[in-house]
This record gives C-alpha cells, structure tokens and sequence, in this order.
C-alpha cells in the first residue's frame, strides 16, 4: 500500500525542500545550463557576445582524432581501473568472510582507502612511484632507467590507473563483502557438504549470488573512472608526458581552463555527462529487474 | 561394526565454554537416530561435528570404521538435510539435486538419470526446471531430501528439517521420511527438539540436556523408564507429574505441605526419611470416588480441554497434580476432585542427582 502525506498549506512542502532544490539547481542545473549554453555557441574574435553554431563544436571535437585518442585512453583507463580495483576488493572481502584470523580487524582496516581525498592520494602515489626513491629507487639503480613514470607514457599511465584500482578498493570491499555476508552460510555448508572445495563454491554459489552487487559496483566504478579521476591526475601527471595521461575528464579541464576554449571544453562534458547518463539509465534498468532470490 | 561410533566426543568453543561434555553413542547400521533436547542443548552442534561442519575439540567420531576427525565434509559420506533448506537459490530444482555429482565428475547423462530417477521417489519430476523460489515449502523440502539422497550416502543427517512447515505437512513429511528410511535403509541421524516427531521417527532416541546424554534408548522405553528426572519432565505431553517429599514411617509419600499418597509399588525403595522425587504421568492419574482406597483430595485450578479429554490442573496440598480425564463431566475452577493414581506406573527419582532410582518388585 501506497502512503503519502499531505499538506494542507501549499507552501510548506516546497520550503520543506528548498534547501535541497537549490543545492541542486546551483551546483548541478546552472553550471550544466552553462555548459549547454557554451555548447552550443562560439565566443566572437573580436568580444561582442557569443554567436550560435548550432552543432558546430561537437563536430569539431568528434572530427580531431586526438580526441578519439582522449576517447579510447579514457575506455582503456576505466576498464583497467575498474577491474583491477573490484578483482583486488572482492579477493579481498572472500577471505575476510571466510573468517580467518584478524577479520574483525582487516573489515575496517580495508575500508580506510576510501577516506582518502584523491589529491591526497595523488601526492602519496608521486612519491611511491617516484624513480629516484624508495623501491622503485633501488630498482632503477640496478636497471638505470627501468622506470620513470615521467618520461614514460605507458609507465605514467599505470601509475595513474594503480592508484585510481587502490582508492576504489575500500568501497568496492565494503558493498562485495556485505553481498557475501548476505548468503546464507547454510548455502555454503551444503556446498561443503555436496563436496565443493572453497575455490568451486566461490565460482559456483558466492559469484553468481552477489552478481546483482557486482554490477552495481560494475557501473559505480566505471562511472567513477570517467569522472573522479581529475583530481588524480593533475597531482600525480598533470596530463603527461606527451599526453599520455590525458584523459577525457582532464582533457576538459586542460582545453577549458588552459587553453580557454570554453566552447570545445563545455562540447566535451555535454559528451561526458551523455556517457554517465547512459550509465546510470542501465544501472536502473536492471535495478528494476533484478533478479530477486528469495 | 557400528554405522556411526561417537566416543568421548567434546566441543569448546574457548577454553572455558564447553558445550558438549563428553558424548559416547554407537550408531547401528541401518538406525533411524533422533537426537533430541531443547534448544541449546549441542544436539546441532554434535550433529555438525559428525558432518564436518564443527570441528571435533576432543574425543573421537568414526563413521563406518574409518576414524573422521581429520576429513573435509566431502570425505565423510555423509548427506545433510538442513533446517532453512539450504537450496541453492540461482539453481534449479535439476541443478540443485544434481551439483555433488557435478562436482565429483560424474558424466552429464547419468547425472541427468539420477537425477530424475531420485526426482520420482520423492514426486519433484514436474518441477525439475524451477527454481527453489517458485517452490512451495514443502517441495522446497523435498528438493532438500532428494540433493542429500541423489549421492546414495552412507549416512543422512537431518538438522530439524520439518521445523519450518505448518503442522499438517509437518505429519506428512515425517511419515515421508520414515518411508524413505525404511526403503533405503541408509543409516539417518535427525536432530529435532519436537518429541512427537522424535517419538514417531527413531529406532533409537538420544536425549540431549546442556550438552550431555541424558538417555539413550528406544522411544517406548524412554517413555516408560526415563533414566532421569529431565527425561521425565520432557518427554510426554502434558508432562509428567513430579513431587518432591520424602517416605514417612509407613511408607507413605508426604509432598507439598503435608499431602501423603499410598504408594506400595515402591516397596522394595521406600525408605523411611528417603527424600526423592516422585513422578506420575498425567494418564495414570485418574478422577475417583471420594472413598475409593488411595484417594487424594484437591482443588482444580484449571481444566483444559483437549475435545477427546481434558486435562485437569488440581492442586492437592499444595503440589500440583496434573491428570487426563476422559468422563466428560464438566468442573469449573476450585471444585473439588478425588484422584488417584493407577498402580505400577510410578517413578522415582533422586532429589540430589535426577538420576532413575530402580524399583525392585
């Protein structure tokens, strides 16, 4: 059965949600009017307003092959990101439910990471991953030049995506192991007892019962991986060397705020939200069907 | 050989919680066992050490000879029925029954043979592509039995399996079960706190309190020679009688505050000043005559009607004596009621230990 509440006085509902309504009309619809509004208009040579150009900026970025470049990174990045953070948190979460030893101790241990500002993180990374400190130090000493994430496009880019895997463990362990704490630990017992080894109960009974869990953090992640990944870059590789950080999220911020080309820069994050957009739409989708076992 | 040989079988689960203190039962080939107590009483716990589920603190468990302590649940031989069912929820009825012989490698098309062929013995055929949600309880059940039968074990566990169903298919299940014992003749373990079904169901019943064996033994004679004054209390409904006293001079039992009931059955135990306990089960108290030898007087406190007979609460100098009344004749609360007790039917326990004291006639 369906409950509502209602008002009499017409007015107070909407003081009731106001606060809300206005967090969300300046920090979301105004900036993404702006956005449009850049979009879709061309900031005249010589001053006097913008000019429309209808679809003119969009065909300008989706015709740069750099951008392409920017397009296919940024895939690359989120897949890796994803897959390594949410392989690593679920290895993670299956031995703590199994109840080894110190469980208690490693449940919000694990969970730390994600407490940590990106940024932070970025500077904590610079110095790890550094050439000339530490253990990559002492490798390079052997191997002079093995690693130097900067001159190295590909080595810059797996900095970034390893420190992008290590902040989203924290979360990704936290919802994967709630999943797992959720099967009934007689369905596991009657595994043991049908005569599945752990390794065969894992692929057998806990993968495929948490899979509504897992695409959830599926789309988290890889939405996360377009969007959060700003601020670990402009720490860790400011873009480079030679590009080879760009990503899409970055690339916005460069042409917009480095290169001032408001309208190329707002194209692109009208082409970016489409992307989280189109997202979080299979995200709800499936949350409508998902699969209930009772 | 013993099916199932459980010999000083402990379990802690820290240095200073013992929860099994030290079991010893042997398990007959072919044996419907109940294991039965209330709850908390480590009957699950000692059935899961027989699975593999628990580990085995102290003592040892074999099963068919062969020593377990040390073997995964897979080694065992051993098939479990669970409490919630424990099915496999993403599976289908087919999947379910037939993953162990998945597991173990056995071709695709004689699993699918026995699948089906365990299917019919226990009326799931239709019902093989559904999943456990679309299953009604008692099918959920069934599925449950099949998954454990399918493997053709040399032991079946049952972890109070009917608890869960409403009490009419309860009935119908039990009466499955005792079926399928009696046509596989597999050696069954089954753990329940309900004693209708542990009475219906055993060959052999293990009564179980604060992790110890109360009494091992075959239900009839669990009923009519509890070996202990929680045995007594807890098997039979309503409960048995107990009244604390001691023997007077002639013999008599004096209880409550002053209540004194001829008791020359006991003849061979009846010590003069011997403080004890003595039990009557509410059948063999029976409404009399106000002078019919033997007679107590008491008071009815209540009456609860059974519709077939009603058992009368009456107090009689201040111990309370519960009797089935099958007359018909309606008493209202504080009437007066005669009862006596019928002749051989009494128990006597030590006061200090609960333990049996044995009659000699």
């Amino acid at each position: 059965m369906e409950r509502r509440a209602y008002y009499r006085n017409k007015l107070l509902p909407w003081l009731l949600i106001a606060p809300q309504l206005l967090l969300v009309l300046v920090f979301f619809y105004w900036p993404t009017a702006q956005a449009l509004y850049w979009a879709f208009t061309l900031e005249q040579p010589w001053g006097g307003g913008n000019a429309f150009v209808g679809f003119d900026n969009f065909t300008a970025i989706f015709s740069d092959s750099r951008y392409w470049g920017t397009v296919l990174r940024s895939a690359f990045y989120a897949v890796v990101a994803t897959g390594l953070s949410m392989a690593m948190a679920l290895t993670l979460a299956l031995f703590v439910d199994r109840g080894l030893k110190g469980t208690k101790l490693f449940q919000s241990v694990f969970v730390w990471p994600y407490a940590i500002a990106a940024p932070a993180a970025g500077v904590a990374f610079r110095f790890m991953f550094s050439p000339q400190a530490g253990l990559i130090g002492t490798i390079n000493q052997v191997w002079p030049g093995i690693w130097d994430p900067s001159t190295v496009g590909w080595q810059a880019l797996l900095m970034v995506i390893v420190a992008h895997a290590w902040l989203g463990i924290g979360y990704n362990f936290v919802f994967f192991l709630a999943a797992l704490q959720m099967i009934p630990r007689s369905v596991i017992e009657a595994g043991a007892m049908d005569g599945a080894r752990p390794f065969r109960r894992m692929l057998d009974l806990q993968l495929p019962l948490i899979a509504p869990t897992t695409f959830f953090l599926l789309i988290m992640n890889l939405i996360s991986s377009f969007t959060d990944s700003f601020g670990l870059i402009d720490t860790l590789t400011e873009g480079g060397p030679n590009d080879a950080t760009v990503v899409m999220v970055y690339k916005i911020y460069f042409d917009g705020f480095k290169g001032l080309d408001y309208s190329g820069a707002a194209a692109q994050s009208i082409v970016l939200m489409l992307l989280v957009i189109s997202l979080t739409f299979i995200q709800f989708k499936w949350v409508e069907k998902k699969i209930h076992y009772a | 050989m013993a099916a199932i040989s459980i010999r000083g079988v402990k379990k802690r689960y820290n240095p200073k919680a013992l929860v099994i203190h030290g079991v010893d039962v042997e398990i007959e080939k072919g044996e419907f066992v109940v294991i039965l107590g209330p709850s908390g009483c480590g009957k699950s716990t000692l059935l899961r050490m027989i699975a593999g589920l628990e580990e085995i603190s102290e003592g040892e468990i074999a099963i068919a000879g062969r020593v377990v302590n040390d073997l995964e649940p897979r080694e065992r031989g051993c098939a479990m029925v669970f409490q919630n069912y424990a099915l496999y929820p993403h599976m289908t009825v087919r999947q379910n029954i037939g993953y162990s012989l998945k597991v173990s490698g056995v071709p695709k098309a004689e699993r699918d043979m026995r699948v089906v062929n365990v299917a019919r013995i226990v009326a799931l055929e239709p019902y093989l592509d559904r999943r456990p949600a679309e299953l009604s309880g008692g099918q959920r059940q069934r599925v449950a039995m099949a998954r454990a039968m399918v493997r053709s074990p040399e032991v079946f566990l049952f972890d109070e399996p009917l608890s869960n169903l409403d009490a009419k298919l309860r009935v119908a299940m039990r009466a499955e079960i005792r079926k399928l014992h009696r046509d596989l003749g597999v050696t069954s373990v089954f753990v329940t706190h309900d004693q209708n079904e542990a009475m219906t169901l055993a060959d052999k019943l293990i009564i179980m309190n604060a992790g110890r064996v109360e009494q091992i033994g075959p239900p009839a004679e669990v009923y009519h020679r509890p070996a202990s004054r929680f045995v007594a209390d807890f098997i039979g409904s309503p409960a048995m009688n107990l009244l604390e006293g001691q023997f007077d001079d002639h013999g008599q039992f004096v209880h409550g505050t002053g209540g004194r009931l001829v008791v020359e059955q006991l003849n061979g135990v009846r010590r003069p000043g011997l403080r004890a306990v003595l039990g009557v089960r509410p059948e063999d108290v029976r409404r009399t005559e106000p002078h019919a030898p033997g007679a107590v007087s008491g008071t009815v406190d209540y009456i609860e009607e059974l519709g077939s007979a009603r058992v009368i609460h009456a107090d009689v100098a201040g111990s309370r004596l519960v009797a089935v009344d099958a007359s018909g004749v309606s008493l209202a609360p504080g009437a007066q009621v005669h009862l006596s007790v019928a002749s051989g039917v009494l128990h006597l326990f030590s006061l200090e230990s609960g333990q049996r004291i044995e009659q000699t006639h």
